[in-house]
């Protein structure tokens, strides 16, 4: 099963490298990784996708926790949540097609952010499924690239992650 | 006050009471070497790094305090690298300085620079790169906290020689700054009472206790527990020590080498209690067939050790000596006869044993150490055969006698780390017991033991290979011993007096009758060569991919 994990960490150099290289020192998969700072720049949050069982992520979890940098781990895969990626895909649009492909971009929402003569950039925002979606239907115009950040992951409601929140389930 | 920050450095280290550092400089680190020419910390020079941080290691050890050691940037940085991880497999509270090149170097590729930060993630509790000399004072003091409490480990500290160099307004913080780390030392209460009635109910209890005992200073806990409800002991490689080896409830050691009652009392129990003790697959071989018949109670600190590698029906996160004393009052003294007959009859039925026949045994001499010592040395050992004769013949009545590696497993490790530990507890009885493999790994230390003046007693146990390696090949290769045997070996003798250390050699018994009480009684240092058959081996041992049931003696 995957797993969305929430993790808060000091803004360290080198806190990256601490993460990923316990997964892979331990055997742990990542499906994806995004990283950014929060609103306190001394913190940055993880949105770690994990697959594993129930005892694979009681390790993940705990091991995680054993870095120093570490703050706070939330599996919040059981809850309410919002998650997104974006995606950036340059594909073939010669000038015929590109009708068809602001068709396609105006169904998912996804918007035109180049034109080249004969390729266009589209960016899209969703959740997997959606992403997914968008690249299948891409496809056959011939993608010349493509680039995703990886998931991030909110909480719905007035429940939130953040260090002073109790295990995620405050306010609710 | 303005000081530059090596000269804090030293501060802090005398701020946090410590008197001894054990190193060896380089270029990187002449900011550091001189501010210690001014202190009164004692700087031990090793005669190779790996020596600077076993002997940090066996001072800890010895004495539960923080070891501290330091090396110059590049090669001496990781010369240092087995050392932290064999601290850190076995939980040993370390502080680490490494110089680095520049801060404007960094990332060059420049002379002598390596990602020792980078390196040593996996084998440290935590380190750091210093960039800010101003922030130096307060990552010292979260070492030093880092380092001690919770599970301890190592914590590497790399310092580029122009932030050393930088001057400071040096202040010590009192309180550490980490809100990422918070132990967790009290067990949750109802998960203690659940564990007193699984114990009041248990008809066929075992304790199986290992490091975190010693490392949490519950020794007295675990014998008042195991007398009031009359359970049988067993200790982890890394428990010895912490219950008296002469009780009459202690089953010795468990595991791979462990004695065959003890692996049975464990296969047998309906109960077992693990302390501070990690499941390791040493001490349980197949998973499967370990305490097949079994509860668990597992205490531990660290979180992570806590169904890692077994399923446990009562976890309990927590110091172990604060744990006990919160259960301790809950249990019932508990008449546990039959069960107690059972364990006494194994222990006839399958004594640990060896034939005394054809010359000189190593157990002999173990036995010997024993005899002269009470117990009560303090007993550094490298890694083979010789180490797990120690482990089942020396019956330690006091904790922390023991320093080994043992989670890593580190040949090398035993001299240094008697340096440390002599020096960590001068006055005491330190005795090496190593084998002739490990010895001519470390033993340019000899010229530390010869400077300090450290009146370690070396006893050599010399089978003329590397007996442990030795043993494996004949069973598992059919006694194809390829690089076992060693064709050449210096005089020991004349080796030991090249460094000014009085040598003898040994073997027969009568020899080690005569000659062990005067060595242990001589004021200085003493290398004692004991030839011993490189045909003799540690028994019992439970197989590969065995259950511990399975152990064999012959
Ligand atoms: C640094 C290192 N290299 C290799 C090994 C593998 N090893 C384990 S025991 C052993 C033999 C040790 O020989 P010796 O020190 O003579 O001890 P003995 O087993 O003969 O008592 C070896 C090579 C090790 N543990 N550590
Ligand atoms: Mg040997």
């Amino acid at each position: 099963m995957r797993h969305t994990l929430a993790v808060l960490v000091e803004n360290n150099p080198g806190v990256l490298a601490r993460v990923a290289g316990l997964f892979s020192r331990r055997g742990y998969n990542i499906d994806s990784l995004a990283v950014g700072r929060t609103d306190n720049p001394a913190i940055s949050r993880m949105t770690i996708v994990v697959e594993g069982d129930d005892r694979v992520l009681e390790q993940v979890t705990k091991q995680l926790h054993k870095l120093i940098d570490v703050i706070k781990i939330s599996d919040i895969t059981a809850d309410e949540y919002v998650d997104r990626e974006l995606v950036l895909i340059k594909v073939n649009a010669e000038p015929e097609k590109r009708g068809e492909i602001m068709q396609i971009a105006d169904i998912f929402r996804a918007r035109i952010v180049d034109l080249g003569r004969r390729t266009m950039i589209l960016e899209c925002t969703g959740n997997e499924g959606k992403i997914k979606a968008f690249e299948e239907s891409l496809k056959p115009y011939g993608i010349k690239e493509l680039v995703r950040t990886g998931k991030i992951a909110m909480l719905r409601g007035s429940r939130y992650t953040n260090i002073n929140s109790n295990g995620s389930k405050e306010d609710d | 006050m303005k000081i530059t920050a090596a000269q804090a450095l030293v501060r802090c280290l005398e701020l946090e009471k410590v008197d001894i550092v054990f190193g060896y400089p380089g270029g990187a680190m002449l900011p550091v070497y001189d501010a210690l020419y001014h202190s009164s910390i004692k700087h031990v020079l090793v005669r190779h790094e790996q020596g600077a941080v076993h002997a940090a290691d066996g001072y800890a050890r010895a004495t539960g305090k923080v070891g501290v050691c330091m090396a110059t940037s590049g090669p001496g940085a990781t010369n240092l690298v087995t050392g932290i991880a064999n601290a850190y497999m076995d939980s040993v509270p370390l502080v680490v300085f490494t110089g680095q090149v520049p801060t404007s170097q960094v990332g060059t590729d420049a002379f002598q620079e390596v990602d020792i930060t980078g390196i040593t993630i996996p084998i440290t509790k935590h380190n750091y790169l210093v960039k800010d000399p101003a922030a130096l004072p307060q990552i010292i003091k979260n070492a030093f906290h880092i380092a001690s409490t919770g599970r301890p480990g190592p914590v590497l500290i790399d310092l580029p020689k122009d932030v050393a160099g930088e001057m400071i307004d040096f202040y010590y913080p009192e309180t550490v700054r980490l809100r990422g780390y918070k132990p967790t030392y009290r067990g949750h209460h109802n998960k203690i009472i659940e564990a007193a009635e699984l114990i009041n109910r248990s008809q066929r209890p075992v304790i199986y206790a290992g490091g975190g005992i010693i490392n949490s200073g519950a020794s007295e806990e675990l014998l008042e527990l195991a007398e009031l409800i009359s359970a049988p002991v067993t200790n982890t490689f890394m428990g010895l020590s912490s219950f008296p080896g002469d009780h009459p409830l202690f089953l010795g050691m468990l595991g791979l080498h462990g004695t065959r009652y003890a692996n049975l009392a464990v296969t047998e129990c309906d109960l077992l209690i693990a302390l501070g003790a990690r499941f390791d697959d040493r001490v349980t071989g197949k998973l499967a067939k370990f305490a097949p018949h079994a509860a668990v109670i597992h205490v531990d600190i660290d979180p992570a050790e806590i169904g890692k590698n077994v399923p446990v029906h009562v976890p309990i996160v927590g110091d172990v000596k604060l744990v006990l004393r919160a259960l301790l009052p809950l249990l019932k003294k508990t008449d546990r006869s039959p069960w107690l007959d059972r364990i006494r009859e194994l222990r006839e039925l399958f004594p640990l044993r060896y034939n005394r026949e054809d010359g000189l045994k190593p157990q002999y001499i173990i036995e010997e150490l024993y005899r002269h010592t009470g117990g009560l040395a303090t007993i550094a050992t490298d890694v083979g055969q010789h180490q797990m004769w120690v482990a089942q013949y020396y019956r330690f009545k006091r904790p922390r006698g023991l320093i080994s590696s043992g989670g890593l497993g580190t040949m090398g490790f035993g001299l240094p780390a008697a340096v440390g530990a002599q020096l960590g507890l001068p006055g005491q009885q330190v005795i090496l017991v190593t084998g002739d493999g490990s010895f001519q790994m470390t033993m340019q230390e000899l010229a530390t033991v010869r400077e300090q003046d450290l009146p370690i007693k070396i006893f050599m146990l010399n089978n003329q290979s590397l007996g442990m390696v030795r043993q494996l090949q004949e069973y598992y290769c059919e006694g194809r011993y390829m690089a076992v045997d060693f064709k050449f070996h210096p005089d020991f003798i004349t080796l030991a007096r090249a460094y000014d250390i009085k040598g003898y050699t040994i073997q027969t018994e009568e020899e080690a009758r005569q000659v062990i009480p005067e060595v242990l009684t001589e004021p200085g240092p003493v290398l004692v060569n004991c030839l011993v058959s490189p045909q003799e081996k540690v028994l019992p041992m439970v197989p590969s991919g065995c259950g511990i049931d399975e152990t064999f003696e012959s």
